[in-house]
């Protein structure tokens, strides 16, 4: 969530376009209430098959979109939040798959969410726009997959929230995906993980300039409260070995000055990781996206079985986890596949050691891409 | 972890020939999977390799093999008791810190365990060790100083360690140079095959 976009080595997807599909069939939400009509933004790269059975869903995390891969020809340095996984010669390769980045209900980049106008009113919604789910968000992608054509995928893939996503898929509509790649991922969120969400709410929700989520009519915007959300989000994506490699007790002029200016290295780039957060995202989708991790449990509704709630699953199962990631930690993953197996499901799993915490899955570590690559190779060969 | 990985191994087919078609495998310490691939092709088994190497991981997954990175020392907690027809340790009991807690796991994990190791006893280590030197040899390739394989034994003390246990032996073979040895396999058996149930 806060990687560095290091180019790979490897070519990008090149210059990208987003898409709009519009849906008039209302959809019904967990909360209880639906929305009447609604419109996924979306890409695409490669090139889907004549069979249509190359296709692989993306799933994005908090703060990401559809865009996943490439650039855009009026904004070049915005490359994709996944372009070192996706691309021609990279591990998800599209030359051999067609892959969707889509952004969630309820985002804030292009699909219907609390910046849209709600039908009913003919209000920007804001504050009024419903809570989603996890759930919610892939029956609106199964929608999107239903409008390309596209009846099963080669694989639903995702990191973090996204990885939540992919787990759901496999067990809400086993027979439409192959395979589900799912990246240091949690079966529910801990208390802890819980807490730091609702500190990130509270410090917009207390923002003066909040308004009840009606900011935007009134011209302004929570961006401190965004802001401090950002940076306590931010210190849970990093291991303690991993900041304190990065920015250890570093001053930034060499000396304390005995004031609370940005002094340590550490609050520099926080500081700056929020503001640059506050000027893009909007404070209502950021609420609504830490309650769709809050909310998160598909064992629930099976007294807490998770056996028993992924039964359904048919899909080839991938589950990766990373060593240092304390926010999804190995042992959540191990949950995952403790379920799967019980289930006798098709699961392989890997504890990737790397030192970079929840934020690891982002990053470019050659053991985590070999696998997925190696993985992805087995995918192909089972539709080519 | 000892011996080739990657190539078709001796005990591999003795292995093989316990194993029923269609049965439930769970393969510790897989390493690139080749064991869990020849049942695959050959017996029609399913079940899942365990190992703890990163690189052997990546081998499985490339070898179409279902695999669980976790280390054995661990124990087996990912899996339920009789969830597998053969759990299979494959020239890894000797370099396990806590061999009896790792037998008991496969007992309760399988109905049966299969477990293959190097005997100690072999002509060619004894004479080793007669000459005043630790043995080194395809089986027992390591220097005393840098070995994995810290609880080797002889088939005699297995044979003990399972019997003191009430472990029942179903069945046994005895390798060497990749052949059956029947002709005293305490002394002139290179590896040694045992299946047994709780």
């Amino acid at each position: 969530m806060v990687a560095d976009k290091t180019q790979n080595s490897t070519s990008s997807v090149g210059l990208v376009t987003p898409q709009t599909a519009r849906f008039a069939e209302p959809l019904p939400l967990r909360c209880g209430s639906a929305l009447r009509d609604y419109e996924l933004v979306y890409e695409t790269y490669g090139t889907l098959n004549a069979s249509r059975s190359n296709a692989v869903l993306v799933c994005h995390a908090l703060n990401a979109s559809h865009h996943v891969a490439g650039y855009y020809a009026d904004d070049p340095p915005n490359v994709g939040w996944w372009d070192n996984m996706i691309g021609p010669g990279k591990p998800l390769d599209t030359r051999r798959f067609f892959v969707i980045g889509v952004n969630n209900i309820g985002g804030c980049h292009g699909s219907t969410g609390p910046l849209s106008i709600n039908p009913d009113t003919g209000k920007m919604w804001g504050g009024e726009f419903p809570v989603v789910t996890v759930e919610d968000w892939v029956d609106a992608q199964s929608r999107l997959a239903d409008h390309l054509g596209i009846s099963q995928f080669a694989a639903v893939m995702g990191g973090s929230l996204g990885a939540m996503q992919a787990l759901a898929w496999s067990a809400r509509y086993p027979q439409r995906l192959r395979h589900s790649v799912v990246i240091a991922c949690a079966p529910n969120l801990s208390a802890q993980n819980i807490a730091f969400n609702e500190v990130a709410r509270q410090a917009i929700i207390t923002d003066p300039d909040f308004n009840n989520g009606n900011y935007r009519a009134l011209n302004t915007a929570p961006k401190r409260g965004l802001r401090v959300a950002r940076m306590v989000g931010h210190i849970t994506y990093l291991s303690d070995d991993e900041m304190a490699n990065k920015f250890g007790r570093q001053l930034k002029t060499g000396k304390p000055g005995y004031t609370f200016d940005t002094e340590f290295q550490i609050e520099s780039y926080l500081r700056h990781q929020g503001n640059k957060f506050a000027d893009y995202f909007d404070a209502n989708t950021y609420l609504r996206i830490t309650k769709v991790l809050d909310y998160f449990d598909p064992a629930l509704e099976y007294g807490g079985d998770l056996a028993k709630a992924l039964q359904s699953v048919v899909a080839g199962m991938l589950v990766i986890s990373f060593t240092t990631d304390w926010r999804f930690s190995p042992e959540r993953s191990r949950e995952i596949v403790h379920a799967l197996i019980k289930n006798r499901a098709p699961v392989t799993y890997a504890e990737i050691d790397a030192p970079h915490g929840h934020d690891a899955f982002l990053l470019d570590d050659p053991r985590y891409h070999k696998l997925v690559a190696a993985y992805f190779e087995r995918v192909h060969g089972e539709i080519a | 972890m000892n011996g080739p990985r990657g190539s078709q191994r001796p005990d591999f087919a003795a292995i093989a020939d316990w194993i029923q078609p269609g049965s439930r495998v769970l393969d510790l310490g897989c390493g690139d999977g080749t064991l869990l691939k020849y049942l695959q092709q050959t017996r029609g088994v399913s079940g899942y390799g365990v190992e703890i190497d990163d690189s052997n991981v990546l081998e499985c997954v490339m070898n179409g093999v279902h695999v669980i990175q976790s280390d054995l020392e661990r124990g087996l907690a990912d899996f339920d008791d009789n969830s597998f027809d053969f759990v299979v340790l494959s020239q890894t009991l000797q370099a396990m810190r806590n061999t009896e807690r790792i037998v008991r796991e496969m007992l309760r994990v399988g109905h049966a365990g299969i477990v293959t190791f190097p005997n100690f006893g072999y002509w060619k280590n004894r004479l080793h060790v007669l000459s005043g030197r630790m043995p080194i040899s395809a089986n027992l390739p390591f220097e005393w100083f840098n070995t994995p394989n810290i609880h080797l034994c002889t088939i005699a003390d297995f044979e003990k360690f399972c019997t003191e246990r009430g472990i029942n032996i179903v069945a046994s073979t005895v390798l060497t140079n990749g052949k059956r040895a029947t002709l005293m396999p305490g002394l002139l058996g290179e590896l040694a095959v045992y299946q047994f149930s709780g």
